[in-house]
């Protein structure tokens, strides 16, 4: 009986999963547009730049961490790009690795400041959380760049399978999602994350040396918010300054949904991509249905909430 | 029993500021024997451990391993020579199963490109050999696949028991490893001590519980003030007594010579 039921998934993990077809099943009957492959293909396009970001942010979430910087970050990584493609005329792969180099500068500044000053991440990122929104509108005049180089755009078109429209860009976010868990999973270095998440101390003690695992979780968050970036770019054609704003709270909103613990060291990565499905589910159905991008808002208010209190509740429940 | 010495401290000198942690204290550790290290609060007893663990470095004195002088700068030094310490808080990844906590830090890598440059564990080989360890040292767990969360107190504290004695090649010091268990669950890992030094590991435990020490104890150190006040028999020695020279009661030179170990 043991055996049985530690070969069964637990319900942790099939509750998103469940979430997502609960909340696709309600929008389908509300408007007969939602359940469309042209929708859903629509939807994933949506979700990429969010989908990313909840990336680097489940890496953070699994130290027992925190990342409220990730949007303005994000953010910052698109006007780096897009600025330094129009103002000194780079091509588009090297201003884009500029702006990976700008985001994962942000990652490591949240790092050190956590692994060496013992700052908690929910005030160190808080604090670059600002400081990104600032250097990105003092950086950019507050002035949204539209003249990109061509190469920029490339992610952001689309392909036919099967009738449906597939943006590259989804097919990267899906290929990122794919390997990084792949990483969680089968790998030493994967597996530390999950440790140090779990018990600091007892890793330490076994000579796993966790201030640098962490570092690396905050530098590698930054690589993946810096992706996104591009992502972002190449689905608006542009370097928007006030980007990144609605993304903040929903990639934090994507990886509680997908089952990831606040608490650390527990959660599949490929949950938040579920989680951010979620999201992107809920969003495009509001919007199909007419809804207010105010409400839109608040309903990821309180879905976020209700997501934090399941996970509360079944720490308590589970023990 | 053989008497070969397999660690040895002389004159361990500790100070924090105007506290004298240790004032001298000596230690000596023999083959397949569990030395229990009992003392006070503030005896001595921990500086000693943390000291003998990589831990702490003292200020003066020598530790000698194996015939060779050693110095280490922390516990991850004392891990390489060969010395596994477990400490009292269930030192376990609780999420993770108990094949990855047995390796944590250690895993077995993939052969080939696979495990060097990708670094991908080979989960099969490990739960292969977490199976045979934990069969070895007769822990009755069934699945090591299951998170160690899933497990009592007692088979927690036994996971981290065998990762010290798998990995531990010279010493096991083990620090209240009972202090947080149950009766029943006490004597379980109890058990499992006793089977590690069957198996040939000198064990030093701390406890500061008697009647645990005077069950599986072969030698009893007693730390006193920054130094070793005695080395005990526990088989022609009382526990009150003990005690007696724990509290300093009685003093070491009027300890029955049929007494000290």
């Amino acid at each position: 009986m043991n055996s049985l039921k530690a070969k069964l998934p637990p319900l942790g993990t099939l509750g998103p999963l469940i979430a997502l077809v609960l909340a696709c099943a309600f929008f389908a009957f509300q408007h007969e547009r939602f359940l469309t492959l042209q929708n859903f293909s629509l939807i994933l396009q949506q979700v990429m730049v969010v989908g990313t970001i909840a990336i680097g942010q489940t890496l953070i979430i699994l130290t027992a961490g925190i990342d409220l910087s990730c949007g303005m970050v994000m953010a910052l990584g698109s006007i780096v790009m897009t600025k330094m493609a129009a103002d000194y005329g780079l091509s588009a792969p090297v201003a884009i690795l500029l702006g990976l180099l700008a985001t994962m500068l942000f990652g490591l500044a949240n790092g050190l400041l956590v692994t060496r000053i013992k700052l908690p991440p929910f005030i160190v990122t808080l604090g670059t959380m600002n400081i990104a929104f600032a250097i990105t509108q003092l950086y950019s005049n507050a002035q949204t760049l539209t003249q990109i180089p061509d190469g920029m755009n490339l992610l952001g078109e689309t392909f036919s399978l099967g009738g449906a429209r597939v943006a590259w860009g989804t097919v990267l976010m899906l290929g990122l999602y794919l390997v990084t868990w792949l990483w969680l999973r089968e790998t030493s270095p994967g597996r530390h994350v999950y440790a140090v998440g779990n018990n600091p101390e007892a890793t330490r003690l076994t000579g796993i040396p966790t201030e640098r695992v962490l570092l690396g979780v905050y530098v590698l968050a930054g690589l993946f918010y810096g992706l996104a970036s591009m992502l972002a770019v190449a689905r608006t054609g542009a370097g928007d300054p006030n980007a990144g704003q609605t993304e903040n709270l929903d990639a934090i909103t994507a990886v509680v949904l997908g089952g990831t613990s606040l608490f650390g060291g527990r959660g599949v990565l490929l949950g938040t991509l579920v989680g951010a499905l979620i999201v992107g589910v809920f969003r495009n159905g509001l919007t199909l249905m007419g809804v207010s991008s105010v409400y839109q808002i608040l309903v990821t208010g309180i879905l976020v909430i209700l997501a934090v209190a399941t996970d509360q509740m079944s720490r308590k429940g589970g023990r | 029993m053989n008497t070969n010495i397999v660690m040895q401290a002389k004159g361990l000198v500790k100070r924090y500021g105007q506290v004298t942690a240790l004032d001298s204290a000596d230690f000596e550790l023999r083959a397949g024997e569990i030395l229990a290290v009992i003392g006070d609060n503030g005896a001595g007893k921990s500086s000693l451990i943390k000291c003998l663990s990589g831990a702490t470095i003292p200020d003066e004195g020598e530790i000698v391993l194996d015939g060779q002088p050693i110095a280490f700068r922390s516990p991850l030094d004392a891990r390489r020579a060969g010395i596994e310490t477990v400490y009292q808080d269930l030192a376990v990844a609780p999420a993770m199963t108990i094949a990855e906590n047995l390796f944590l830090g250690r895993e077995i890598l993939r052969p080939g490109f696979m495990g060097r440059v990708l670094r991908m564990i080979d989960k099969k080989q490990m739960l292969q050999e977490s199976i045979a360890r934990m069969q070895d040292l007769k822990v009755g767990i069934r699945s090591m696949v299951q998170p160690v969360e899933t497990l009592s107190g007692g088979q927690r504290q036994c996971v981290a028991v065998s990762r010290a004695a798998a990995f531990a090649e010279h010493v096991v010091i083990m620090d209240e490893p009972t202090a947080a268990l149950g009766v029943k669950e006490g004597n379980m890992v109890l058990e499992l001590i006793r089977r590690v030094r069957d198996k040939g590991l000198p064990v030093v435990l701390i406890s500061h519980n008697m009647p645990h020490v005077f069950e599986i104890a072969d030698r009893i150190h007693v730390a006193r003030l920054g130094k070793r006040a005695a080395v005990l028999n526990p088989k022609t020695i009382s526990m009150s007594d003990t005690v007696a020279v724990m509290t300093g009661a009685m003093k070491p030179e009027d300890i029955p010579a049929e007494c000290l170990a």
